[in-house]
């Protein structure tokens, strides 16, 4: 497991876990989850700055740019165009062409706009960007945001901060058959099995903040999180053995009085 | 010395000297600037554009950078409103 990294766009991961930066309680906390994660990738917003109090801290101030991917979303994007003028505010904003990219289709269910998805993907692709979907559970729209220049796919689990797991494993088995990009399942994970299940399953990292932040502990969850990726991604290489109905005797019966 | 140009910022007023760059305007507000991204009337600027740019009354500025998000709202943020105006 030594050289199992997760390399996107030619870039190399360490770690499986990507984790989200929103809903802590402030940044020393948000900081401290991020370091006991492990992850190295770790996702922003963009919005207005607040120029009436300066005295307000730079999220950046506390997660490293250098130490870390920051990786910009276009959180809050209802509509094509916004979500593709968000993307190039975020690459004004920072240091590189990459996008978490949501175009949202409706305030209670947050469910991805998937044709709009594709649309605004295709221009910003264009322009160069390196776009990181969060799409639907849907194989048919990931195999055409991949056949579109998307280097990866992230299909939700379930509603963003739902903490439901998993709701259709069997539409993540057929996207990691049928794409041949990573695959990042991206949020509505609640707990740590829910992530160790996405990783044995096959998704190759897993992308979550509210099952984080919004957990009685923080950071306690954080490292929980850590470990579950982890184990997840050690079954899944290890090969699990068939579900049978029957039992098999671990103990030979051979040498029994 | 000229009057003062009235620009928005954010969506709020703001008067700046006449003559002022988005650069001036940025340091003005003890922003760094390698941590911001400026939009001049919807046209995004580059950095090296910040003191080039010089700004006119009427001049709609939005200064935006990175804060804490996972999903797509998280409740508390405050929205930019895209086609308020």
């Amino acid at each position: 497991m030594h050289n199992d990294r997760l390399v996107i766009a030619g870039r190399e991961f360490k770690s499986r876990l990507w984790v989200g930066t929103g809903k802590y309680k402030d940044f020393a906390e948000t900081k401290k989850a991020i370091e006991v994660s492990g992850a190295d990738v770790v996702t922003v917003a963009v919005r207005r700055v607040n120029i009436t109090d300066r005295s307000k801290e730079n999220l950046l101030d506390f997660i490293d740019p250098k130490k870390y991917t920051i990786l910009p979303n276009t959180a809050g994007c209802y509509t094509v165009e916004d979500a593709v003028r968000y993307a190039r505010l975020a690459r004004a904003a920072g240091v590189s062409d990459l996008v978490k990219l949501e175009v949202l289709g409706d305030e209670k269910t947050l469910f991805p706009d998937t044709g709009g998805l594709i649309e605004a993907a295709k221009i910003l692709i264009k322009e160069g960007f390196i776009v990181l979907p969060y799409t639907n559970d849907d194989p048919i729209v990931a195999k055409k945001l991949v056949d579109i220049g998307c280097p990866a796919v992230m299909p939700l689990a379930a509603p963003i901060g739902s903490g439901l797991g998993i709701r259709n494993p069997y539409n993540l088995k057929i996207i990691m058959e049928t794409v041949k990009v990573p695959i990042v399942v991206d949020a509505g994970v609640g707990t740590a099995s829910d992530a160790a299940l996405a990783m044995e399953y096959g998704a190759d990292a897993v992308l979550m903040n509210t099952a984080i932040a919004g957990a009685q502990d923080p950071i306690a969850m954080a490292e929980a999180m850590k470990y579950a990726v982890h184990a997840g991604r050690l079954a899944y290489k290890a090969g699990r053995i068939p579900r049978k109905l029957y039992a098999t005797a671990s103990s030979p019966i051979e040498g029994m009085l | 010395m000229a009057e003062p140009l009235q620009i928005q910022v954010n969506g709020e007023s703001r008067d700046c000297p006449s003559g002022a760059t988005v650069g001036d305007l940025l340091r003005d507000l003890d922003l760094k600037t390698e941590r911001v991204a400026v939009e001049l009337n919807l046209e995004i600027l580059d950095r090296q554009e910040f003191d080039r740019r010089g700004l006119k009354a009427g001049d709609r500025v939005e200064i935006l950078s990175f804060i804490g998000g996972g999903g797509p709202d998280d409740g508390w943020i405050r929205r930019v409103p895209t086609h308020a105006q």
